[in-house]
């Protein structure tokens, strides 16, 4: 039930030190951590799975190539045609990718001995969030022209009077707002709910070592909040991995928009 | 000047406490808003429900925020 089974009695509260583990294989340097493992392990399991499940495909698809054409189809029709058009078809691949790499990752959180989502070090959602951010601008500089573009993009329809108001609002919340705020809500939502699953374990052992025997039974009500939590963090995994690219698709679908 | 009384203990523990008030005021009207139209005209849910969902993840966003720079601001290692 705890990340280090070597420690039965961690210390309560947790920290943000409980984010910062030690080296996997000691004296293999820093860098090969829980994190960096999961990461690849994430992007091997992603490769191997669909490319098993296309590799005969038939007409009647097998289980596997149905789950595959499922979670593709998710991506093309439900996130890419409904946000951003015909048009975006195109983007389906990337938004699929993206859905599905976001979700494995998220999901480390909840498999028991991992427990620790790599989307809790800030490092991992800020790169998603850099690559959505100069997607949807060089997407939108390559369909309207450089000036254009940010002539469209911060000028809102309003009268000129209210124009510098408006850019520098405009100018915030498109340029500055929108990547800052697309790795924090992912990196946000994966820290805290570590931190939750850690307060109820380890706050189930801290009972549990308490001096009156009054106080003992509370932690089973500790760990049974665990496992409701867990549930709920299973729903905030999905949902975050979702949010994430139904917001990158519309912030595309605001690059590509034709002008009013 | 004399001190009368103190406060002692976490502040960012306050801190987070207030920053949870909008947010949860925020996911309450956003869920009340599509119970309500959904109620008036069921065939709608199936159009709002994207919205729903993105609608409670951008203001859990700051709920969220609360709490991790809650530790940011107090052991002073960012995540």
């Amino acid at each position: 039930m705890l990340e280090r089974p070597a420690v039965l009695a961690a210390e309560f509260p947790p920290s943000v030190e409980e984010f910062f583990t030690p080296s996997l294989i000691a004296g293999a340097g820093d860098w090969l951590t829980k994190f960096t493992l999961y990461t690849w392990v994430t992007v091997a399991l992603l490769i191997i799975f669909f490319l098993v499940a296309y590799r005969n495909p038939k007409l009647v698809p097998t289980k596997t190539q149905w789950i595959a054409e499922s979670v593709y189809g998710f991506g093309r029709n439900t996130v890419a045609k409904d946000m951003i058009g015909p048009e975006g078809i195109r983007f389906a691949p990337y938004l699929t990718t993206l859905f599905v790499f976001i979700l494995v990752m998220n999901f480390y959180a909840i498999v028991p001995g991992i427990q620790i989502s790599p989307n809790s070090h800030i490092a991992f959602p800020a790169i998603l969030a850099v690559i959505s951010y100069v997607m949807f601008i060089w997407l939108g500089v390559r369909k309207h022209g450089f000036g254009k573009y940010f002539k469209t993009a911060l000028m809102p329809p309003a009268p000129w009077f209210m124009m510098p108001i408006l850019i520098p609002i405009e100018l915030f919340s498109t340029f500055i707002a929108r990547p800052a705020t697309l790795a924090l809500r992912l990196f946000a939502n994966m820290f805290a709910g570590h931190m939750i699953l850690l307060v109820f374990t380890l706050g189930g052992f801290a009972l549990f070592n308490a001096d009156s025997l009054w106080i003992k039974p509370l932690s089973l009500l500790s760990w049974l909040m665990a496992v409701v939590l867990t549930f709920l963090e299973f729903l905030i995994i999905v949902l975050q991995s979702y949010v994430f690219v139904v917001l990158t698709s519309s912030y595309i679908q605001g690059a590509l928009a034709d002008e009013h | 000047m004399e001190t009368f009384a103190v406060v002692s203990g976490s502040l960012s523990a306050v801190g987070y406490g207030l920053a949870a008030i909008g947010p949860g005021i925020g996911v309450g009207l956003i869920f009340a808003s599509y119970i309500q139209s959904t109620a008036r005209q069921p065939e709608s849910a199936r159009i709002t429900t994207p919205f729903l969902w993105i609608g409670f993840a951008v203001v859990e966003a700051l709920a969220l925020l609360g709490i991790a720079f809650g530790f940011v601001f107090s052991s002073g290692t960012p995540g």
